[in-house]
């Protein structure tokens, strides 16, 4: 089982992680905020002075709303479901900064800093949440494959996408976020095969946050989750995935690295939802006290906001400018969410195939010609 | 129109060719798809000619294949899967059937899955366990997927770039003992080809229909040729697509000979028989003479290549069918003999 807190590493959040027993994870904002400015990991991120680490604060503070206006959303019956990730907005935030446009992305369900990252409209974000839709935005439009909930499937299509992106010689990179529970699926592990075996320009992004569902990590691996790349032949380092700036230097380097035809590269962001798995979750039955305290003063966002205090940034502004931009997109969201009214049967029918067939039309005209005998009420 | 005789293989690996020539986006991707030209060699010499990157060996890993042909489409790519053999095709069902099938709904049809999977299946090859299974049923039951079954190497080549051509997602299943058996080709037929959705009336008959695809369609025009020397007159539906089903032609059929036979490999519960068997039943219940007729393999996994003989229905197990729907045994006290079922009895 996982060490206790006070038994485990200090330069280590993962539960497994002993001074013996400790990859190396890369830091550059501690959790009280200060900031390591000397070094190679260090000078990728350089650009982000005071003003684009409040930039970033902020980013994190809307995803945080946007997590709770979901999360509160589900709660007045107006959203199916909800997947927290309070928590892991440093994990998000800092790999969505570094990507590029034409980069594609696969993301699970949690990922909503992503998907807000991409300019997802909240009235599309929504839908599938809602009920309304299995997807919601149009997948080439913003280079974002739709939510996977498959544990890991989409692993796969991200490297399909970069191994096309190797065939075809027209650049491009794919990255593919999963979760801890996901390396245990054979999906996965396949997918690091094929990257590997045709050095595909494809980005794995592992947020380790501890929990799948119920499940601690370390039922998934006996071994730091960041080891097992490299048995594939893939480059892998680990980051406190609590820290925004470590996360963008380390995925600014893996993308270097696939532009320079260096193959797939691996991030393991190690950090923790705060939250439930979904909103039908109940973490209590399955978590501490001890160990949420634990993780609460490793928040992501707080330490940005002690090292931007700490460098006599005005933070009440910045938090008064977040605080605002927030309030706008879960307002959005809310209308976004109201406002759907996405019922139509012919839906059911729409999209089942891209070409015409006959059995689903068939269904279709009888189904709608039963809701017109019934008047409708039927349905 | 000019013909060549072409083996099944042939046929299929002339329709691979014309698509790699004529699309740049056509990739082909399977287990030893490239230098051996594939276990059957069926994609024999397509990556001496088209290259490395357009038929492409993959690791053997099915879900990592079809997954990875997923991932293809996002990029523009039109990619066509092989499946080394039908009882390997399960460690891909997820990507399959949660994938493949679901994206273009998932995504409100704003993403196709132009992706084609063959799988070699059927048995009587002589094989060990898992080389010679029927697993169409599961596909056909996925919405979502078009399923198709050629039973000559005309359809086998014209189907096949009918399914690279269309905008969904096509499994292509082919009757692997078949593979080297030759007919007349033509190569340049296709605008005049019928559509990969339709079923084919083989050989007219009146007295009953007999419905069969795949490796079973030429099993099943010789159980005809044998039945018209004994004065009967079958009608063989070749069913050609497994979803969508062609209803037109199959009620048609039976709307004219009142009676149904519907053979194939695979077992016999909810199989594709009791699909057309419903079908018939529903649309031709005031036509029909007798109750349908299935001429199946039994409900057991395919049994071990000594016994393969009595699993896969042969020309006298249809004849023996074809008996049933004739009503020949009806009131005689005859148990039903192996493989024909007789549920339901004469109506």
């Amino acid at each position: 089982m996982a060490l206790a807190p006070s038994e485990r590493n200090a330069n280590s959040p993962y539960p497994e992680d002993s001074a013996q027993n400790c990859p190396r994870t890369l830091s550059l904002l501690s959790p009280e905020g200060v900031r390591v400015v000397t070094g190679e990991d260090a000078a990728r991120v350089a650009d982000i002075d005071d003003t684009a680490l409040a930039a970033l604060y902020s980013k994190m503070v809307v995803q945080r709303r946007i997590d709770a206006e979901g999360t509160a959303l589900q709660r007045q019956g107006q959203l199916a479901l909800w997947a927290p990730s309070k928590g892991q907005e440093a994990a998000q935030i800092g790999a969505a900064e570094a990507f590029r446009e034409s980069d594609f992305i696969f993301p699970t369900y949690r990922d909503h800093g992503v998907i807000h990252s991409r300019g997802v409209a909240a009235s599309e974000v929504m839908r599938q949440w809602r009920g309304a839709s299995h997807g919601g935005w149009d997948p080439h439009e913003k280079n974002l494959a739709p939510v996977q909930i498959i544990i890991g499937a989409q692993t796969l299509h991200a490297v399909g996408y970069a191994m096309g992106a190797a065939f075809d010689g027209n650049g491009g990179a794919a990255v593919a976020f999963l979760g801890d529970g996901a390396t245990s699926q054979g999906d996965v592990n396949e997918a690091m095969i094929f990257a590997a075996s045709f050095k595909a320009p494809v980005l794995f992004f592992l947020e380790n946050n501890q929990f799948a569902i119920s499940e601690p990590v370390t039922l998934q691996s006996r071994t730091p989750l960041v080891d097992r790349p490299r048995g594939f032949g893939i480059r892998a380092v680990r980051v406190d995935g609590n820290d925004v700036l470590a996360v963008l230097s380390a995925t600014r380097d893996a993308l270097a690295r696939i532009d320079a035809g260096e193959g797939p590269q691996f991030i393991e962001a190690v950090t923790y939802r705060r939250g439930a798995h979904t909103t039908a979750d109940d973490p209590s039955r399955y978590r501490d006290t001890e160990l949420e305290s634990y993780w609460e003063k490793l928040d992501p966002i707080d330490r940005v906001e002690a090292c931007l205090r700490s460098r006599g940034v005005d933070v009440e502004a910045v938090l008064a400018t977040a605080g605002a931009e927030a309030d706008e997109v879960a307002a959005e969201l809310r209308a976004a969410v109201v406002s759907m009214t996405e019922d139509d049967p012919e839906l059911l029918f729409a999209h089942v195939y891209s070409e015409p067939h006959p059995r689903i039309e068939e269904q279709r005209a009888e189904y709608l010609a039963y809701l017109a005998e019934t008047g409708g009420d039927a349905a | 129109m000019s013909t060549t005789k072409l083996t099944f293989a042939k046929a299929i690996n002339a329709a691979l060719d014309t698509a790699l020539e004529q699309d740049p986006r056509v990739l082909i991707m399977g287990e030893d798809i490239g230098k051996l030209g594939g276990v059957f060699r069926v994609t024999d010499g397509l990556q001496a000619k088209h290259g490395a990157r357009r038929v492409v060996d993959t690791p053997l890993a099915e879900s990592g294949i079809v997954g990875t042909a997923v991932g293809l489409t996002y990029r523009g790519f039109r990619p066509i899967v092989e499946i080394q053999f039908d009882g390997f095709v399960y460690p891909a069902f997820d990507q399959i059937v949660a994938q493949v099938a679901k994206l273009t709904m998932r995504t409100d049809g704003r993403h196709r899955m132009p992706v084609v999977i063959r799988i070699p299946f059927g048995g009587n090859i002589g094989s060990p366990e898992h080389h010679s299974e029927s697993p169409e049923a599961y596909f056909v039951h996925t919405a979502g997927l078009r399923v198709v079954a050629p039973g000559n190497p005309q359809d086998a080549h014209d189907m096949l770039l009918q399914a690279i051509a269309s905008e969904d997602p096509v499994v292509y299943f082919e009757p692997k003992r078949r593979y080297y058996e030759s007919a007349e080709v033509d190569l340049d037929a296709l605008a005049s080809a019928p559509s990969m959705d339709q079923a084919v009336v083989r050989r007219s008959g009146d007295d009953v229909t007999l419905v069969a695809y795949g490796p079973l369609v030429k099993t099943a025009l010789e159980a005809a040729e044998l039945a018209a020397e004994d004065g009967t007159s079958v009608e063989v539906v070749d069913l050609r697509s497994l979803s969508p089903m062609d209803y037109e032609t199959l009620t048609a059929s039976v709307r004219h000979t009142g009676r149904l036979v519907v053979a194939h490999e695979a077992s016999r519960t909810v199989g594709l028989g009791a699909e057309i068997s419903a079908v018939v039943t529903e649309r031709c219940f005031e036509y029909l003479e007798h109750a349908p007729v299935r001429v199946t393999g039994f409900d057991i996994p395919y049994p071990p290549a000594h016994l393969e003989e009595h699993h896969v229905p042969d020309r006298d197990r249809i004849l023996d069918g074809i008996d049933h729907a004739l009503g020949r045994f009806d009131g005689i006290g005859l148990a039903a003999p192996a493989g024909a079922s007789v549920e339901g009895g004469a109506l």
